[in-house]
């Protein structure tokens, strides 16, 4: 089955090159699987990158609430060694652990499984519950999408986790402004996701979810408590004719689409 | 059954500290654990998706996570955090609903739990735990929090007669001696039952069993139990629960796939609302045949001609 190795620790920033070799890694899994969730994925892929190179200790933990982006998930721990290539070519394939969203009990860096929306904030608060619980060190991340905050359940854990004063929970928000069938805006009226989450009482801070140094600097602030970052990001980012295209949500890349996203990317 | 909980928990405690999670109920009830437990007694507020997540993420640390709620609220609400937060990644919550059946009455079908074990059933290693007398919920506590699945506890109103002493606790046990037929009961209504059949003769009714855990894949039908059935292949089935999903359509499954001839098989259950009437857990009971008058009727049947 999988070569995958223990997590590794390595305090590294996260450069252009290290970006630009991800994001090649991550079209070319896609590419060769056959399947879509690339723009959320492609939008996402920055900041975990920066959580997995650059933020996570051993003592923390860290939960893709937004399943669909497993696919970048996979890519970051391939891209500090976790992961094989050989670990990547079964990505979607049969018998695999590498499945479209993460399954249960599989790889120690991947402690929950998600894909249904709304999972991974409740089971982090969980987590971070444990460790004040049981006097143990590290910080919780948990990475939701934006059109994640229209789950019910999601809410509810905001109001556990500000009301049970979770210290070292950090919620990151991929905020792309894109869901499944039309923007956050047309669907939800989703704008203003900072002040109605600030309303609840909790600090939220904004950042540029492609910009490596400034998220790094955000994410490595001390526990002191809750808190939300919103990472402004664009679907698609990094591809062009993907970005900000609702459609790359869900469609594959063919043989010409693949040659040309791979030079853009590769030219970056 | 609340107060037996209630005292089981603080004594498990007491040995074992664990977490507890409700949703904003246990009023006059749960105030000792409260006291006992201090901040790891928790009231998660009424938001049982998040409640059923957080006790995951608990499990997922290694603590032992025990979640209690009005039975629908604890299983039907927060179904999908059951399956995919607790079930599918095998983490070993407890869930406790209060008012298995009809318990809660004229309260209305929101807080009734007539499909909960069947439902719950349907998941990944799920076990389930059906108190028949008050006395059966300290054991099934034991039991239940050394469990390393996934587990659910169905509380409702003891019955039990005054001056019946049940034997000692067991998943299957015999309540009663009988001949020519068996009746088997799940949860307190085995009490009624024990009623209704103790003024009789053993050799001029059935035996009388209790089932209070499942699935029967875990608790398979016991050999003298199986040996009665061989030759007194007559059964009758009483629980409030639906049919799907029910002891009686598992007990059914297993005992055709063991190959024991059943010659009469009987399953008398809880019907839903057929009348669109609401009243107290007498009256559903009563609709759904359920009732001491009904049972026995269906006992009588139960014997065949002669």
């Amino acid at each position: 089955m999988s070569t995958s190795r223990a997590p590794t620790t390595r305090y590294i920033p996260v450069d252009a090159d290290l970006a630009r070799r991800a994001r090649l890694r991550l079209l070319r899994m896609h590419y060769e699987a056959g399947v879509g969730h690339i723009g959320g994925n492609l939008s996402a892929l920055d900041a975990l990158l920066v959580l997995h190179h650059t933020i996570l200790a051993d003592d923390d933990v860290f939960v893709l609430s937004k399943g669909h982006a497993a696919g970048a998930l996979y890519v970051a721990l391939w891209s500090r060694g976790d992961f094989a290539d050989r670990d990547l070519e079964t990505f979607h394939a049969e018998a695999t652990r590498l499945a479209g969203h993460p399954v249960a009990n599989a790889f120690p860096q991947i402690p929950v499984a998600t894909g249904s929306l709304g999972h991974g904030f409740p089971m982090a608060s969980g987590i971070a519950l444990a460790k004040r619980l049981q006097a143990e060190p590290g910080r919780v991340f948990v990475l939701t999408s934006d059109g994640e905050w229209q789950e019910g359940s999601t809410w509810e854990a905001l109001i556990f986790a500000h009301h049970q004063a979770l210290a070292g929970l950090t919620i990151l928000i991929d905020a792309n402004g894109l869901q499944g069938f039309g923007s956050t805006r047309e669907v939800a009226s989703m704008e203003g996701l900072g002040e109605r989450i600030a309303a609840f009482g909790v600090a939220v801070r904004e950042v540029d979810g492609h910009d490596h140094a400034a998220m790094a600097a955000a994410l490595d602030s001390p526990p002191s408590g809750l808190q939300v970052l919103i990472l402004r990001t664009v679907k698609g980012k990094g591809v062009s004719f993907m970005e900000n295209q609702m459609q790359w949500h869900y469609l594959p890349l063919d043989d010409e689409l693949y040659a040309r996203a791979v030079q853009e990317v590769d030219a970056s | 059954m609340r107060s037996e909980a209630c005292t089981s928990w603080v004594d498990r405690f007491q040995r074992q500290p664990f977490v507890f999670l409700t949703g904003d109920l246990g009023f006059r009830a749960l105030e000792p654990l409260q006291d006992a437990m201090g901040e790891r007694f928790i009231n998660a507020g009424v938001a049982e998706q998040n409640m059923l997540s957080v006790a995951a993420g608990l499990a997922s640390r290694g603590l032992e996570a025990w979640v209690y709620s009005i039975a629908p609220f604890c299983y039907a609400r927060p179904f999908e955090q059951i399956r995919n937060d607790v079930c599918l990644h095998g983490l070993p919550v407890k869930l406790v609903g209060n008012g298995g059946g009809y318990a809660y009455g004229v309260m209305g079908a929101s807080h009734h739990a007539i499909e909960d074990y069947g439902v719950l059933l349907t998941l990944q290693h799920m076990r389930i735990f059906i108190p028949a007398f008050a006395s059966d919920v300290e054991p099934q506590i034991a039991r239940m929090g050394d469990c390393p699945h996934p587990a659910y506890l169905r509380l409702g109103r003891c019955e039990r007669p005054e001056g019946f002493t049940p034997p000692a606790y067991a998943p299957w046990r015999k309540l009663l001696d009988g001949s020519d037929a068996v009746v088997v009961a799940v949860g307190p209504i085995a009490g009624s039952l024990v009623e209704i059949l103790s003024p009789r003769p053993a050799d001029a009714r059935p035996a009388l069993w209790v089932l209070s855990e499942l699935p029967l894949d875990a608790h398979p039908v016991p050999a003298p139990l199986r040996s009665q059935l061989r030759h007194s292949p007559r059964v009758l089935v009483v629980e409030e629960h639906v049919a799907q999903g029910s002891a009686g359509s598992m007990l059914a499954r297993q005992l055709l796939h063991d190959g024991v001839d059943i010659r009469h098989f009987d399953h008398v259950c809880a019907q839903g609302y057929p009348s669109g009437d609401y009243g107290s857990q007498g009256f559903h009971r009563k609709e759904s045949g359920l009732d001491p008058e009904s049972l026995t009727k269906r006992i009588d049947l139960l014997r065949g001609p002669e």
